[in-house]
């Protein structure tokens, strides 16, 4: 029997491509066109080439907050992917108990991001804070605003306080779809609890864990708004992000060249990343 | 209207290059449909997947040149479409 082939509702497609086009192709070309010129003002640019690239890759302000932005997401991928399975795994299955954990769950992500960064500017400060005056108050010097790892810490705790619950949401929903005739299988085995993670939980959350992994990640390489409202970046550079450099190097000193080539390399190493990432988890489900 | 783009004939070269391997690469697809298969690379990879594998690590191999070297960008282009085609081929 011969099938009819209508491809037809291809064309449904275009308003979605007009508008990527629009927004992302557009744009990005223009990345590009400015990572090549001097630009002074309308009408003022000049070619120079690769040598904005050339620059950027032998900057070192630059070289440091990758480095740190390498480490920061690292850290974030490394506490919030196990707290937050964790989480999900305690979480009552159902009921009255469960919609509430739910709720305070999705609290901290309702609240957006400069909101967020307030909040934990106040609440860490060792006057009138009271985690930061509780911490001292233990013995402990405790300042975000003049130690380094301090500084860290807080950045850290803040974003773990933020965004694990994403995580432990989408866990959630990824162990709420696991049928519960595998769980009796499992009791007839006999199973430890151990095994009932490492064998039926773990492996059927790797599709959650996948957009948990690759939205963590993304999310914290590109974070903004929350260090810079707690600590501005400091003390010094220390909690200098990859995206704050980035801005102050675009709008503070309007080095739209130096800033394009950096935003190319910037969303290059995004790519990289993220498509090793998603082929690495697809790939060892296949070959299973 | 697009002069805020402030296009540069390098670039448009680039862009049109790229649109044109994508053309190509289309038509070609509808031709013969390819399969995935397993060549050196360690996954299996269809046509589409060592295309964009290429065209990333071209940037890659620009960069890197750049990064270490003085030797002009066209010996980089060379290295680059070179991999693409052993890609191509046997990855």
């Amino acid at each position: 029997m011969q099938k009819v082939q209508n491809n037809k509702a291809w064309w449904l497609v275009l308003p979605v491509f007009l508008l990527v086009a629009f927004s992302a192709l557009i744009p990005l070309m223009t990345v590009v066109n400015y990572s090549v010129q001097d630009i002074f003002g309308p009408g003022q640019a000049f070619y120079v080439g690769t040598e904005w690239f050339k620059e950027v890759l032998s900057n070192e302000r630059l070289q440091d907050s990758l480095i740190r932005q390498f480490i920061f997401s690292g850290a974030v991928l490394l506490i919030q992917i196990p707290l937050g399975i964790g989480v999900a795994l305690m979480m009552p299955k159902s009921g009255i108990k469960g919609s509430l954990c739910l709720i305070l769950l999705a609290i901290p992500l309702l609240i957006p991001w400069n909101v967020v960064g307030t909040i934990w500017q106040i609440f860490a400060r060792g006057d009138i804070g009271l985690f930061g005056w509780g911490i001292n108050q233990l013995g402990i010097d405790y300042n975000y605003t003049g130690d380094t790892l301090d500084a860290w810490l807080t950045v850290l705790l803040m974003d773990v306080w933020h965004w694990t619950p994403l995580v432990a949401l989408l866990c959630y929903s990824g162990l709420r779809a696991i049928p519960e005739a595998f769980y009796q299988a499992a009791e007839i085995d006999r199973a430890s609890k151990w095994a009932v993670f490492r064998y039926i939980q773990l492996p059927r959350l790797k599709s959650v864990l996948i957009i948990a992994v690759l939205l963590r990640f993304m999310d914290s390489f590109m974070i903004y708004i929350e260090p810079f409202v707690l600590t501005g970046g400091g003390p010094g550079s220390s909690t200098t992000f990859l995206s704050q450099t980035l801005t102050t190097m675009a709008i503070g000193q309007f080095d739209l060249g130096r800033a394009a080539a950096f935003s190319l390399i910037y969303f290059l190493i995004v790519l990289l990343i993220s498509w090793l990432f998603f082929t690495a988890i697809t790939h060892a489900d296949k070959e299973k | 209207m697009i002069a805020w783009m402030n296009w540069t004939p390098t670039v448009a070269i680039f862009f049109a290059v790229i649109a044109g391997i994508l053309a190509v690469m289309t038509v070609y697809e509808i031709v013969s449909p390819c399969t995935e298969r397993k060549g050196f690379l360690p996954i299996a990879t269809t046509r589409g997947d060592r295309l964009f594998i290429g065209l990333l690590s071209a940037a890659y191999i620009h960069l890197a040149f750049l990064a270490v070297s003085d030797i002009t960008l066209w010996v980089a282009l060379a290295a680059s479409v070179v991999w693409l085609l052993v890609l191509l081929r046997w990855g």
